[in-house]
């Protein structure tokens, strides 16, 4: 599929400071893309030079195949923006809020006040929606701002750090809010620092550090990379010599055993087909099977503390 | 590089919320009940003096605007006073009120350009000065026609008429200048008290020391000293310095524009008033001519002062 974000050598400095030094990816048409890091590593200033409200310093960007600093009219028109905590008019309510962003979008009435009523339902704020938004929590604002981008149908969604300050179920709710985007065929392009929360939802992950993307791929593959293998598969079964029937598995790299009948398998990827196959075909009693998905919170503590290291043997040296 | 789409779109939209916000703020509220009260006292001290030369005075109803009676200034100097504080407190906080609620990303996240925002913010204060203004001027006929008893002229209507345009003039310098203090300075307080005190600067200091500087640079010839008479090369820097103050501006309009006995502004010399009947009245075509140039310079001020605002909100960065 055609990349509908492609961003090359981008780069954009602050004086002498760079806040993104020339980074390049691209995200596919229906793809849920995060990009996540610690704070001030680059992403806003990443994802504002897409909108076109910072200039790009050096390399280029395209979004939809269009160059947002040249065509900003055309790429806001197709592409909705959630920033960092969005605010709306406090003494305006909800409906209010959202009339006047549609009038900006140029939406006749008809359409406006059919929209409005529409996306507010959807984002469950419907009977808020003639409440002041100043009155709103965090999440319904969250919500009001998921219901501006439903209304303008856009065909990218780009949300800054859109589950910040969200309690669980709060977060959930939106996360399933971002699927649903992306089952109505919506590019999504998400930042965030909270690393086990958005993992669920992304296809594909870029992690940026000091302005620079320092991997990028899925999950499962980053875990690959970084923390060797990224799959523990807990077996628990009866039966004679299955460690090592279980260790010729392809992928499968150590199998250590925890206890009566219990093995733990690291591996590159999900076996626990090719381990069931193991257990039944050694005439074994299959009691339990279970994964646990590499979690980016390790490999992204696993690659800082890396990076660190190889630093601090740097200043050694 | 060319931009592509209009720079107007959403301007209508930004326009009319503005202009509803402006409408029911509360501070416009207070603003209009100060505007009014004080006008209205003003006025009704000036029409029971007015009232007993009605019978002599061709322009009795023009004297209603320029006429004080002790101790309440005239209508016009009460105006050229409340009109700044007015725009003032319609545009200090246009721009970094947006900052600060942190709408401004989200805002020109929308298929416009900066410029329709900063625009439509600039048509809301004006339109909204001119409602006030106009009501104003509605107000100061009524009044006049109730207790005078007598129509307004033709050419009163369009005398008052041409001070309501330049009052409006005025006004949108000040809007423009509090704009520009609302982009360059992030707390709407430190803008507006900025430009509250480049207007006092202007309006009370300035004239107070434009002599002593015209004095500086062009000393008078000893000459005019010794006859104690004004040396006329220090009075024309005198005067073009005085200039620079858009209230001194404001108020030689208003001297031609409601005044027809005007017949110059500033100092005169002989031979300009050489076949000229002195205390005749001037046509409105011939004292507009005499405005013009002030007109105009406030007019291209506000121009000068939107677009310092603009180029500096063009690089703006949006994030909070
Ligand atoms: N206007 C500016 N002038 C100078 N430096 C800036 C400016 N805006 C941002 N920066 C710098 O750019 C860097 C990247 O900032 P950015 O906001 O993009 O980070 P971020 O990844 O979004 O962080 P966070 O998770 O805290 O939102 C930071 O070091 C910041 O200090
Ligand atoms: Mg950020």
């Amino acid at each position: 599929m055609n990349a509908v974000i492609e961003a090359r050598n981008l780069t954009k400095r602050y004086g002498d400071a760079s806040a993104v030094d020339g980074i390049s990816f691209s995200v596919a048409g229906g793809e849920i893309f995060g990009l996540l890091g610690p704070n001030g590593a680059g992403k806003t200033t990443t994802i504002l030079m897409m909108l076109g409200l910072t200039d790009v310093t050096d390399g280029e960007v395209r979004v939809l195949g269009l160059d947002p600093a040249r065509e900003p009219l055309k790429v806001k028109g197709h592409v909705g923006y959630l920033p960092d905590s969005v605010s709306f008019y406090d003494n305006m309510t909800a409906a209010e809020n959202l009339a006047y962003t549609a009038r900006l979008m140029g939406l006749d009435r008809a359409e406006r006040e059919a929209r409005i009523k529409e996306e507010l339902e959807r984002v469950q704020l419907a009977d808020v929606a003639n409440k002041p938004v100043g009155t709103f929590s965090r999440g319904m604002r969250q919500r009001l701002g998921l219901a501006e981008i439903l209304m303008k149908k856009a065909e990218v969604a780009i949300l800054d750090e859109p589950t910040s300050g969200l309690d669980p179920q709060a977060t959930e709710e939106l996360l399933g809010m971002i699927r649903d985007l992306k089952s109505h065929n919506v590019t999504v392009l998400l930042s965030s620092h909270l690393l086990d929360r958005v993992q669920k939802v992304c296809d594909r992950v870029a992690l940026f550090q000091a302005g620079k993307i320092a991997l990028i791929g899925t999950v499962s593959e980053l875990a690959r990379q970084v923390l060797g293998s990224g799959f523990a598969v807990e077996v628990e079964a009866e039966g004679a010599g299955l460690a090592e029937k279980l260790r010729v598995i392809p992928g499968v790299s150590s199998v250590e055993a925890t206890g009566v009948n219990r093995f733990r398998m690291l591996a590159d990827r999900d076996v626990r087909p090719e381990a069931a196959n193991v257990v039944v075909g050694a005439g074994g009693k299959l009691r339990q099977l279970s994964v646990d998905e590499p979690s980016l919170d390790a490999i992204y503590n696993r690659f800082f503390q890396k990076q660190n290291g190889a630093g601090e043997v740097r200043d050694a040296a | 590089m060319r931009r592509e789409g209009s720079p107007f779109s959403g301007l209508g939209a930004v326009t009319t919320k503005e202009l509803a916000d402006h409408l029911s703020s509360a501070r416009m509220r207070v603003l209009e009940w100060l505007i009014v009260l004080t006008a209205v006292a003003a006025l009704i001290g000036t029409i029971q003096q007015v009232r007993d030369t009605v019978s002599e005075d061709p322009f009795v109803f023009l004297k209603l605007f320029t006429e004080a009676r002790q101790p309440l200034p005239s209508f016009v100097s009460i105006l050229a006073f409340l009109i700044p504080l007015m725009a003032i407190g319609l545009g200090f906080d246009a721009v970094n009120g947006e900052h600060n609620r942190r709408t401004l990303s989200r805002v020109l996240s929308q298929p416009i350009y900066r410029d329709a925002l900063l625009m439509g913010k600039f048509l809301a204060g004006l339109i909204t000065l001119a409602i006030s203004l106009v009501v104003l001027w509605l107000l100061v006929i009524g009044l006049g026609l109730l207790l005078l008893g007598v129509p307004p002229s033709t050419e009163e209507v369009l005398r008052s008429f041409a001070f309501l345009v330049v009052a409006l003039a005025y006004a949108g310098l000040w809007l423009a200048a509090a704009i520009l203090f609302s982009i360059v300075f992030r707390s709407p307080a430190t803008a507006a008290l900025t430009t509250l005190g480049l207007w006092l600067f202007l309006t009370v200091l300035w004239p107070a020391l434009s002599p002593g500087i015209a004095y500086a640079i062009s000393p008078p010839h000893p000459l005019y000293q010794l006859l104690n008479q004004p040396d006329p090369d220090t009075l024309v820097w005198e005067q073009g310095l005085a200039r620079l103050s858009p209230s001194t501006l404001f108020g030689e309009v208003l001297r031609a524009v409601l005044n027809p006995a005007t017949r110059a502004i500033g100092p005169i010399f002989l031979e300009q008033l050489e076949g000229a009947l002195i205390g005749s009245p001037l046509p409105l075509a011939q004292s507009l001519l005499i405005a013009w140039p002030q007109l105009v310079s406030l007019i291209a001020g506000t121009i000068v002062l939107f677009v310092v605002g603009y180029v500096v909100f063009q690089r703006q960065e949006v994030r909070a």
